[in-house]
């Protein structure tokens, strides 16, 4: 509460406020300092989002600890088969499902997989778009221009679709848990790559016009050091926030993938989607507890991840931050959402196909700036909407 | 040059692609038929680039026969029916004949039932229009008016919550939604049915006495029995609902920030220091313009509604194309998949189209 961060004066020095006092070194840490700096709702929603997320990784780190049963145990201590669709029980909390498997083991250790398949995707689709985008932007020219069509079409496809195809064609030979988690996050892999790719190339050109660059141009120095010294460190700013955003869709899309029969095989690892799938027939016999369980947990972990993202994006976006207590980091972080009509303004994926290819040096306000660009030209005067309504 | 380069690749896919807008005379001088021009042959590319992709992707597993009869056939069997189909010439053979295949509108034979890929689409096509429009309708019902109360009375319990809502709908994956419904309504309360698009009795008497559109409600009408007609929307609703509430949770987003956004501009501002009231500012100022983005964006949840419709429909067996391309793929049937995303692939491509030149010629600012 009591911190000097007053809110700034007119025309800010950039580096002004924070320095005076630095604040504890645990304050400035990412989102605790998000944290203090939220207020009202949107604190609300960001602890909400925080619990739901520690009760996520707890429930992901100690599954072995916390779940009763084994995901694909079907039988007891004493060998006695679970049995299959038993109602809710003191053995079984949450009952068994059709296939005779216990229902809160695999709720509990259907969240180590997902947050596996969720680490190993987004961390293949961060690498993988981090690098084309680099390249694709720093280099420009032809490649550049047909990189940027394939990626739009890539994306513009429905990602459900397309981590379909990818998971025919890797799920060959899945013989161990990790084959399966691994061919359903390198399925959610191609789905992403296009986003970072677009993210990354779009504030790649703008870094790279800037003149320190030059500079270093000027003095000889390799492309190569270029790229990952001076390039790459000033164009990730708004990866964290689009990681967050996406690994609630990462979610989502596994869930979906499962549900539809490519998920993982219950020997192999615990998948919601796929119990869902599979309690689909239960619901006409009113048997609820096969479906109603794999699911919340779906909808809490997403929730959860949606809010920290949600709550994360608008306190960077100064038009969106509550201003009590706006401390300087308006600006430092793009606009953006992966919840799909988020923040997202006029013909952002539309436009920005045809920026590409037209004209090289307009790129800097290419794909994702473009949304951000927008209402921000309509919205005039950046926060100042608090102080007007009320 | 610049106009170039987006041709340049679309002339293997489509041959016949630039001799289009060159009927419609030299847009040099206008830049919004400039733009118009550009933006279509864009299209070109875009569907080459999907259909490119699913084909490496679907032929890397091997040729379809092998994946959907192996085992099925003795290898010699197997051997004959994939010359025949030509599996065994060179991969880059068959991919430009599937290129001319698919320039000449056909999409190839399904290998599990027989049939030809354009026919599949023709008859499941419909049911899958008819499902995204009822989801699109319930979608704008829901997302319009809430997402403009929302913005109305910006951070209010009433907004807070309908924001909650909101996000709920995105993190609610759309089968798990259909699944709850389904167990409230049809089997907790009974009132509504299970699945599928009509009941047997009305499916039998719309195939005798009424049209045969395929979608089912002109069809129902058209025997001009009530019964029918309240079974087919009855089977609507559930379906109708799920998909709708998910894609009106978006909306409702949209909206809300749109209509926040306008409203803090600077001629509702002054319209305000004039001493317009808030009710009126809303919705004489701020609300139109608020419209235009929207308008795109929610041309551009073509994807995203047909992601839901494949999930939707397979958790009401609702007999779409989604329903029909899962079978597909669970019968590991490449071809009918092949032909169904290409299909898709080019609806995705076609509405994004549409979208930008609605855009443009909404808001001048698009083009250039």
């Amino acid at each position: 509460m009591a911190t000097a961060l007053t809110p700034e004066p007119t025309a800010p020095a950039p580096v002004a406020v924070a320095v005076p006092e630095r604040a504890a070194w645990w304050r400035r840490l990412p989102v605790v300092h998000q944290l203090r700096q939220s207020v009202g709702v949107q604190r609300t929603m960001l602890v909400l989002g925080l619990v739901l997320m520690a009760v996520f990784l707890l429930s992901a780190i100690f599954a072995p600890l916390l779940a009763p049963y084994g995901f694909s145990q079907l039988r007891d201590a004493s060998g006695e088969a679970f049995g299959a669709q038993q109602p809710p029980s003191a053995e079984h909390l949450l009952g068994t499902t059709v296939g005779g498997y216990d229902v809160l083991s695999r709720v509990i250790w259907g969240s180590r997989t997902a947050l596996m398949v969720v680490v190993i995707g987004l961390l293949l689709s961060v690498f993988l778009g981090i690098a084309f985008g680099l390249v694709s932007g720093y280099f420009g020219g032809w490649l550049d221009r047909v990189a940027v069509v394939v990626a739009d079409a890539v994306y513009s496809f429905p990602s459900l679709l397309l981590a379909i195809l990818a998971a025919i064609v890797i799920s060959g030979g899945q013989a161990s848990v990790w084959g399966g988690i691994m061919a359903t996050a390198v399925s959610i892999t191609v789905v992403f790559i296009p986003q970072y790719f677009r993210v990354v190339r779009a504030e790649v050109i703008r870094v790279k016009a800037e003149a320190f660059v030059e500079s270093a141009r000027v003095i000889g120095t390799p492309h190569r050091r270029i790229m990952t010294r001076h390039v790459l460190r000033n164009s990730t700013r708004t990866l964290p926030l689009i990681v967050t955003l996406n690994s609630s869709e990462a979610i989502l899309t596994l869930a979906g993938l499962g549900f539809l029969g490519f998920g993982i095989e219950p020997t192999k690892g615990a998948d919601w989607g796929y119990d869902l799938n599979k309690a689909l027939s239960d619901i006409a016999a009113g048997i609820w507890w096969t479906s109603v369980w794999p699911g919340v947990a779906i909808v809490l972990t997403v929730l959860g991840i949606t809010l920290v993202g949600e709550s994360l994006n608008d306190l960077a976006d100064p038009r969106l931050r509550r201003r009590r207590r706006a401390a300087r980091l308006a600006g430092t972080v793009g606009s953006t959402t992966a919840v799909p009509g988020g923040v997202l303004a006029a013909g952002a994926q539309g436009a920005d196909g045809i920026d590409g290819l037209e004209a090289s040096e307009q790129d800097a306000l290419d794909p994702l700036e473009d949304p951000v660009a927008e209402p921000r030209g309509v919205a005039g005067t950046g926060g100042d909407e608090g102080g007007s309504r009320s | 040059m610049t106009s170039t380069t987006p041709a340049a690749p679309a002339a293997p896919s489509a041959p016949a692609a630039p001799e289009a807008p060159q009927r419609r005379g030299r847009p040099a001088g206008s830049p919004l038929l400039r733009y118009l021009l550009v933006r279509f042959l864009l299209i070109f590319p875009t569907i080459l680039i999907l259909v490119s992709v699913v084909f490496v992707m679907l032929r890397l597993t091997g040729d379809p026969i092998t994946a959907a009869l192996g085992g099925r056939l003795t290898p010699d069997q197997l051997q004959e029916r994939i010359h025949e189909a030509g599996y065994d010439r060179p991969i880059v053979v068959q991919y430009l004949d599937y290129l001319g295949s698919i320039v000449r509108g056909d999409f190839g034979t399904t290998i599990s039932d027989n049939r030809p890929v354009t026919q599949v689409l023709l008859t499941y096509g419909t049911a899958t229009l008819e499902l995204v429009v009822y989801g699109m309708l319930v979608a704008l019902l829901i997302g319009i008016p809430l997402g403009r109360i929302a913005a109305s009375r910006r951070d209010s319990g009433g907004d807070a919550t309908l924001r909650v809502a909101s996000i709920l709908a995105y993190a609610t994956p759309v089968f798990f939604l259909g699944m709850l419904l389904k167990l409230v309504f049809s089997v907790w309360l009974g009132v509504l049915p299970v699945s599928g698009r009509a009941s047997t009795i009305s499916t039998l008497k719309m195939s005798r006495e009424g049209s045969s559109t395929g979608i089912y409600l002109i069809d129902a009408i058209s025997t001009g029995d009530g019964a029918v007609i309240s079974d087919v929307l009855q089977h609507a609703i559930l379906p109708a609902v799920t998909l709708g509430l998910i894609t009106g949770g978006i909306f409702l987003r949209l909206v809300r920030t749109n209509v926040m956004g306008t409203l803090a501009t600077g001629y509702v501002e002054a319209a305000r220091s004039r001493g317009v009231g808030e009710r009126r500012l809303l919705r004489k100022h701020a609300w139109r313009p608020a419209l235009i983005p929207i308008i795109t964006v929610i041309g551009l949840q073509t994807a995203l509604l047909l992601s839901g419709a494949v999930l939707t429909e397979t958790t009401f067996e609702w007999k779409g194309l989604g329903f029909q391309l899962v079978q597909y793929l669970l019968a590991r049937d490449y071809v009918a998949v092949q032909g169904m995303v290409a299909l898709i692939a080019v609806i995705v491509a076609l509405t994004n189209f549409v979208v930008d030149v609605i855009a443009a010629l909404i808001d001048p600012r698009i083009r250039y």
